[in-house]
């Protein structure tokens, strides 16, 4: 009964699931959305099955990245109440192999979309993960208030990954579809902490909440609406634009900065005396903001082979 | 007849097992298809079957211009015999 016995030495012997859940698959659900948008409004067809492995990739990217964050920022989410039960903090998964798991996947998803697309999209996978790993991770993270800002780069790749998969090189639509996710994270962040009650301080993160206080943080999430509004609409009078998006994203944005001036003007005792409605409804418009846009997009492309969608 | 027992411990390994089976499998079948796929978008069967672990002499550009110039020698000689 040795293998029963080594796994009592351990305590655990982890399923397949708790490998899964390094790779955050709620966060990768989001990344294959987004690159497959940027994959099929591209002008350049992928044949079907090339286009399913690139995407695929880019979800394992997303993936490994995932599972380096966790392995790197395992004393954090050991810190904070909602991290607490990930696989690595909760002793379900060892350092080692989420480390192995990561770099493994990472060295797969680049090779396999450089022979499924091309290198230049590899590459970029590549720097995302880096990027993710690296550059938020380890530095930004723990350094720096605006982490969230540049760190929000590493989830506005996708769509311009779906793009270079296609057609091998980059352009405005694909810059102006990371724009927008770049933009967009900051105020549905930020509207998220404003109502949530974190425990980042004690883990050691510096969050705007906390190191400039809330009234900063409602002047952040009106700033960055402001710098999201122009680039949100400006897609629309590009190729991968049309009147569809264009309508549609005047009335999101028009919604959405409405918001977040309510958000703006509001003190902590009014928000506290309706609970944070404004903060929550400025977050829940936030998922509807950006899946309508790259659902309009996707529709602009969609509707084009019958005459009806772009300009 | 062996006497054989099981632990919890079995079946979640056995689990695990299986699910990085179909995962192997998964990742042969998307290599596989995707070699498939990668060969019938080529242009020529050539370019697939260029130096297949041997090397192919009456394959390669600079032979088969050699070899080109030799015969438009060679009709060249016979038109003026």
């Amino acid at each position: 009964m040795s293998d029963l016995s080594a796994s009592e030495t351990r305590g655990y012997e982890p399923t397949l699931g708790d490998y899964f859940a390094l790779l955050k698959p709620r966060v990768m659900s989001l990344v294959v959305f987004t690159a497959l948008v940027g994959l099929l409004v591209a002008p350049v067809s992928m044949h079907p099955v090339e286009a399913a492995i690139a995407i695929l990739c880019i979800a394992v990217g997303a993936g490994a990245s995932g599972a380096l964050n966790m392995w790197w920022d395992a004393d954090i989410d050991a810190a904070m109440r909602r991290t607490a039960k990930r696989p690595i903090p909760s002793g379900r998964v060892a350092p080692g192999e989420a480390l192995g798991l990561g770099l493994a996947l990472s060295g797969f998803s680049v090779v396999l979309l450089g022979l499924a697309a091309n290198w230049m999209a590899a590459a970029i996978l590549a720097f995302t993960i880096f990027f993710y790993a690296v550059v938020y991770s380890m530095w930004l993270k723990r350094s720096t208030p605006q982490n969230i800002v540049i760190g929000g780069a590493a989830g506005a790749f996708p769509p311009l990954l779906g793009w270079v998969c296609a057609t091998g090189s980059m352009s405005v639509e694909a810059w102006l579809m990371f724009a927008l996710i770049f933009m967009w994270t900051p105020p549905h962040f930020w509207a998220l902490a404003l109502f949530v009650k974190t425990d980042y301080g004690d883990a050691g993160v510096p969050m705007l909440t906390e190191t400039h206080g809330r009234r900063v943080t409602r002047i952040h999430v009106l700033g960055y609406t402001l710098l999201l509004v122009p680039v949100a609409v400006a897609i629309g009078f590009t190729s991968i634009g049309g009147p569809l998006y264009l309508a549609l994203s005047v009335v999101l944005n028009a919604r959405f900065l409405w918001g977040a001036v309510q958000v703006w003007r509001r003190d902590e005792g009014a928000a506290e005396g309706d609970s944070y409605a404004t903060e929550k409804g400025l977050f829940r418009q936030s998922l509807w903001y950006l899946f309508l846009h790259f659902g309009a997009l996707l529709a602009e492309a969609s509707l084009a082979p019958f005459g009806l969608g772009g300009w | 007849m062996t006497i054989r027992v099981e632990h919890e411990l079995h079946d979640r390994r056995r689990g695990r097992n299986t699910g990085v089976g179909l995962i192997l499998v998964g990742v042969v079948g998307i290599v596989f298809a995707l070699t498939v796929v990668k060969v019938l978008n080529l242009e020529e069967i050539a370019q697939f079957e260029r130096f297949d672990h041997v090397a192919r002499p009456q394959i390669d550009p600079a032979v088969q211009d050699a070899m080109r110039a030799a015969a438009e020698a060679r009709a060249a000689e016979e038109a003026v015999e």
